[in-house]
């Protein structure tokens, strides 16, 4: 596993397409800070982007990936490697150079323009850790998508529509909830909801940082209460690292009993 | 000046000589006098004069124009059994003392100083400690609370009194002073042309200050700190509020400046920051609110749609989660001049105001209105999406609620 995770790692970490990614985020990074001069306003933006954008790259990375190297994959078959080593090195390795990527990124700005130590820091490690965990999440997710999936096209399309349906039709389905069931408390209701969808869960941990005293009024305070204490706190981490493993532990008994 | 003149004068000295010698000095010195057998003596205009020290003493009852002054802060313990100084003579000045421990009932507003249907006192340079009410006024006119710091340690609302309170008065001046941990800071109920001036009310139960049915009142310059809610105005009409800071007032239905059923006020020069909701409005109306800063808060307004004619102009809006909120689809109010940091509009003339209106009302605080827990879907990609469509076509945002001239530049008030 390590050999393989190393091979796609460098393979990944050497290409275009990944230093074009850091050099999005660097100079996005960079834009916000030094034009805007205004941190909490420069994280909510890099907050808006993030959470469109690493998953969308982790689905469309991780698809594409799959597709290209099906003979190399074929190629490894043929050796006496375990599946299991095959599959999670590759999926560790393209989750890993997208992490880089980002991580290095998007922290760089933040360090030349001195945030550490300030009291934007939390919310800036809530961002790089969240952003890291969609990255892993969007990733397993439409590896298993292209494993299902034979033909190119649909595996495309279907890692697509999971993407979408994640960052826009999933609040629209939430909001339109909320509204329909007004009468009725809501507030576990929405809770539930928010743990149940990976970016909504990352968005909530960063806003609770930026606009507690919005989230203060009305039954924000609950919210707050919910997702402000420890124990809050460490089960929406629980809930994205299960996020993280479901997913790959699909991966990993699909490709064992795939037929190639 | 004639020699006619200087008779006079001469002749009316000499007259009123003996009454100013009459004024006397009374020193007072713990353990071997009490205050309260130095005013049983004293003669009306007298001073008194407390030396330094403890004084174990209660309802102390000043009867008659005195001057009372502590030296080097004299303490005055209740004990937890009553009341402690009861004014109820005109033309009192009180001043240098602490008065701490008075007692608590559920019956009675006990005080630290209580004034009674009294005009022309001074209440100066005192510092009150656990006095269930600090300073209490009733029926008073004319009167001055200047420089005092009082200190509660008020827990809940109900078992809690107010720091400075005043009832039925007229012509107060309220300069100066701290207050804290009480169940509101100041209170006013039917209090008529008094002043707030420069005040610090902080960490108070329930309001730093706190109107009830008063008009032409003044409060300027104050900070209202960490307050449940920072100040309250309602049923008072024609009130002032100018420079005052409203600060860190967060909770549930908690708001830096809650109006409510008040009339033709003005509201300039202040500062909301970090404020749950900085002016929350319901039947407010003729109320001129400009030269504001509203910074980070959640909401800067809440204005319902009971509110008419007022005028919010010349603003600066920077860094609220909501700029405006209301629960209602109509507008009665006119809004124009204010600077909106969340505006994207363009100015092609470079007159500094912005060629396109900007709406301050967005679909989604509209929304948090009617369904409060969707504040969870706050900053979500659908959301903004339908914010944009709401802005370019507006249906169920108030189609009224427009600021046609948004400044492109933040307006400095220093």
């Amino acid at each position: 596993m390590p050999k393989i995770l190393k091979y796609v790692f460098f393979d990944l970490i050497r290409s275009r397409w990944s230093i074009i990614y850091f050099l999005f985020y660097f100079i996005t990074g960079l834009v916000l800070l030094y034009l805007g001069h205004d941190v909490s306003k420069a994280i909510v933006s890099l907050m808006n982007v993030t959470f469109i954008l690493t998953p969308l790259i982790g689905t469309i990375f991780g698809v594409m990936n799959y597709y290209n190297s099906r003979e190399f994959i074929e190629l490894l078959l043929a050796q006496p490697i375990p599946r299991r080593r095959i599959f999670f090195g590759m999926y560790l390795g393209i989750s890993l150079s997208l992490s880089l990527s980002l991580l290095t990124g998007m922290m760089l700005p933040f360090v030349f323009y001195g945030v550490f130590g300030s009291d934007h820091t939390m919310s800036l490690i809530i961002l790089l850790l969240s952003g890291i965990f969609l990255t892993f999440i969007f990733t397993a997710i439409s590896f298993y998508i292209a494993l299902v999936n034979e033909n190119r096209l649909k595996g495309f399309g279907v890692a697509i529509l999971v993407w979408l349906f994640m960052s826009f039709i999933y609040d629209g389905v939430f909001l339109m909830l909320l509204l329909m069931f007004q009468e009725y408390p809501l507030e576990k209701f929405s809770i539930i909801l928010s743990l149940l969808n990976p970016i909504d869960l990352s968005r909530i941990l960063i806003m609770l940082q930026l606009d507690i005293s919005a989230l203060m009024g009305y039954t924000g305070a609950v919210f707050s209460k919910f997702f402000g204490n420890s124990s809050g706190m460490f089960l929406s981490f629980a809930a994205l690292s299960l996020w993280t493993a479901l997913p790959v532990a699909l991966i990993l008994k699909k490709s064992s009993k795939k037929d190639f | 000046m004639g020699i006619k003149y200087i008779k006079t004068t001469l002749i009316l000295f000499f007259v009123y000589m003996p009454f100013w010698l009459t004024a006397g000095l009374l020193k007072v010195n713990p353990g071997e006098f009490s205050i309260r057998e130095a005013i049983k003596i004293a003669q009306p205009h007298d001073t008194i004069q407390v030396a330094s020290g403890t004084y174990l003493e209660h309802d102390i009852i000043v009867d008659k124009p005195l001057v009372i002054i502590g030296i080097d802060r004299p303490v005055i313990d209740g004990e937890h059994k009553a009341e402690i100084i009861i004014i109820a003579s005109d033309s009192v000045t009180f001043s240098g003392f602490q008065i701490q421990n008075v007692g608590f009932s559920f019956t009675k507003d006990w005080a630290g100083i209580k004034l009674d249907r009294v005009d022309y006192c001074t209440i100066e340079n005192n510092r009150l400690i656990d006095t269930y009410f600090g300073i209490y006024l009733k029926k008073v006119k004319h009167t001055i609370v200047k420089n005092n710091i009082m200190e509660g340690i008020a827990k809940n609302e109900v078992n809690s009194g107010n720091g400075i309170h005043l009832w039925y008065c007229e012509d107060i001046l309220i300069e100066g002073n701290k207050i804290s941990g009480h169940r509101d800071g100041i209170y006013f109920e039917f209090v008529e042309e008094s002043k707030i001036l420069n005040n610090v009310s902080e960490g108070n139960i329930r309001y730093g200050l706190h109107f009830m049915f008063s008009n032409h009142d003044d409060y300027i310059g104050n900070t209202f700190k960490n307050n449940g809610t920072g100040v309250a105005v309602m049923f008072s009409n024609f009130i002032i509020m100018k420079d005052n800071k409203f600060i860190d007032n967060w909770g549930t239905s908690n708001y830096g400046l809650l109006l409510k059923e008040i009339y033709d006020g003005e509201l300039s020069g202040n500062v909301f920051k970090s404020n749950t909701t900085a002016i929350f409005a319901d039947g407010t109306n003729r109320i001129r609110i400009t030269h504001n800063n509203f910074i980070s808060n959640g909401w800067a307004m809440n204005i319902f749609g009971s509110c008419m004619d007022n005028e919010i102009a010349f603003n600066n809006f920077i860094s609220n989660t909501f700029d405006l909120t209301t629960n209602s689809s109509r507008n009665h109010n006119s809004y124009h001049d204010n600077y909106w940091d969340n505006y994207t509009g363009y100015d092609l003339d470079r007159d500094g105001i912005g060629d396109v209106p900007y709406r301050p009302v967005r679909l989604f605080s509209f929304v948090i209105s009617k369904v409060p827990e969707s504040i969870i879907l706050l900053r979500s990609f659908f959301i903004d999406m339908i914010n944009i469509a709401e802005k370019v076509a507006p249906v169920l945002t108030p189609q009224s609620l427009l600021d046609d001239r948004p400044k492109m530049k933040m307006l400095r008030y220093d």
